[in-house]
């Protein structure tokens, strides 16, 4: 076997380094619009599949384009509101692209984006966005209510690491169809959340739903999500209810 | 190996076979159970995890026999991990741009392909020592082997799992009101030990060179 003298060894280790180093961040510039226009795209259809619009998406030769017009139609109004219900002047979308810098920061000082949706005969959904931690990484959604401002009218839910089979279960239609017709205010209108409980008894309990066997940390990350970020909305919930 | 020997001599086409058969990398090496256990709950991501492998795998594989000559064998582990962390990374890049559903399914699949021990195995075993093309050859049949052993486990997990290939049910619906339930143990990672198992077994009874003499 040859042997290598410590300076080739040396030379070798720095030239390789330099060039993978070149190589991998010209590919993540170049690819970085496509990888964000993606995103966009995926918030965008997460927020009309939570009131059960675009469901048909698969069969759209242009994806994009398709989501793009569906949200322009559907969506068509929206604002973000802070901790106490008043108005911020911010753009709904946007926040919600950088959901992560507003879940990092404390109940209180998150900005609340609310989409709303309208549906061809003229009534009004409320979607809002939520995130969270699961087992092993961030879970997020999007959670639509009736005018009431009280209950859900659909839910979406996502993930990016959960355990295929087990917590990634969160994203199923079984698990988000569970959310329909709860009730996230309880009958004093103080505000309960939605609990994801080992026997929930879901037929009698308007607050809860049943939680994914095998997928505990993530249900209860949900549980805890859902308690956390809904409760910034309450104030603005709670105005918006008497107005409508 | 003379310079005039074909592309796709008796030798380099067996660089191919082999690796499905008799030097399998999962069910003779016993390479790669991990990610072969991780991701054959259902077929499609098994499919596009075997594609990413073998993209990961060839063109490290080149690279990495390319360099032979130049690699000091003492940080020659260091340099393959490098080659296909850099690849794996490209991968996922890749995917996340243009397959951007695809890349959401395999999660952190695509990263862990960074573990697979079948890639630094060929790296180590063959790359290092042979040309580009018979390594080209060694990577693609040893991708190739590992595919096939998750489309097989994948096939039967899903099938019995959940009742559905691709994602489309085929277990009618008549079968369900006679009382018949997807298997629900499928779904969880013993079974997919237990199938790659069954798979050594039906392997090793059928060609008795594989089996081990005590």
């Amino acid at each position: 076997m040859k042997s290598y003298s410590n300076t080739y060894i040396f030379i070798f280790s720095v030239i390789m380094v330099v060039v993978v180093a070149v190589l991998l961040s010209f590919v993540a510039m170049q690819l970085k619009p496509l990888q964000d226009l993606n995103q966009e795209i995926e918030r965008k259809e997460d927020i009309l599949a939570s009131v059960g619009e675009a469901e048909d998406v698969s069969d759209v030769k242009d994806k994009n384009a398709f989501i793009e017009q569906e949200f322009e139609k559907y969506i068509a109004d929206s604002y973000v509101v802070n901790f106490n219900g008043e108005t911020v002047d911010r753009d709904a979308f946007e926040v919600t692209l950088n959901i992560k810098v507003q879940a990092d920061k404390p109940v209180e000082e998150r900005l609340y984006p609310v989409f709303v949706y309208t549906a061809e005969g003229g009534a009004h959904k409320y979607i809002v966005p939520v995130r969270g931690k699961g087992l092993w990484g961030p879970i997020w959604g999007y959670m639509a209510f009736e005018p009431d401002m009280n209950t859900i009218a659909g839910a979406i839910f996502d993930h990016s690491k959960e355990t295929p089979g087990l917590g990634a279960e969160i994203n199923t239609n079984w698990f988000e169809e569970e959310f329909i017709g709860k009730k996230i205010f309880n009958e004093q209108g103080e505000f309960v959340s939605i609990g994801v409980l080992k026997n929930a008894e879901t037929a009698n309990n308007p607050h809860a739903v049943d939680a994914i066997s095998g997928g505990t940390i993530t249900s209860n990350g949900l549980d805890d999500m859902l308690e956390d970020y809904l409760a910034g909305y309450v104030a603005h919930f709670k105005e918006k209810r008497t107005e409508n | 190996m003379s310079e005039r020997e074909p592309l796709f001599s008796a030798k380099n086409l067996k660089l191919i076979r082999e690796p499905l058969g008799p030097s399998n990398p999962i069910t003779v090496q016993v390479l790669g159970i991990c990610s072969a256990l991780a991701i054959t709950v259902q077929l499609k991501p098994a499919i596009v995890m075997t594609l990413s492998v073998m993209a990961v795998m060839t063109v490290s594989s080149v690279v990495i026999s390319l360099l032979r000559k130049m690699i000091p064998p003492r940080i020659r582990i260091i340099v393959q991990l490098v080659v296909i962390a850099s690849m794996v990374i490209l991968v996922d890049e890749v995917l996340q741009a243009f397959a951007y559903e695809v890349s959401k399914q395999l999660s952190v699949f695509v990263g862990l392909i960074i573990t697979n021990c079948i890639i630094m195995g060929r790296l180590e075993a063959f790359a290092l020592a042979n040309k580009p093309w018979p390594s080209f050859m060694d990577a693609l049949g040893n991708a190739f082997g590992y595919g096939l052993i998750l489309i097989i486990v994948s096939f039967f997990r899903e099938l019995l799992g959940s009742g559905t290939l691709m994602g489309y049910q085929v277990v009618p619906n008549s079968f369900y009101e006679f009382g018949y339930a997807n298997n629900g143990l499928m779904v969880l990672p013993p079974m997919a030990l237990i199938v790659v198992g069954v798979i050594i077994w039906v392997q090793r009874s059928k060609n008795k060179d594989l089996v081990e003499q005590n």
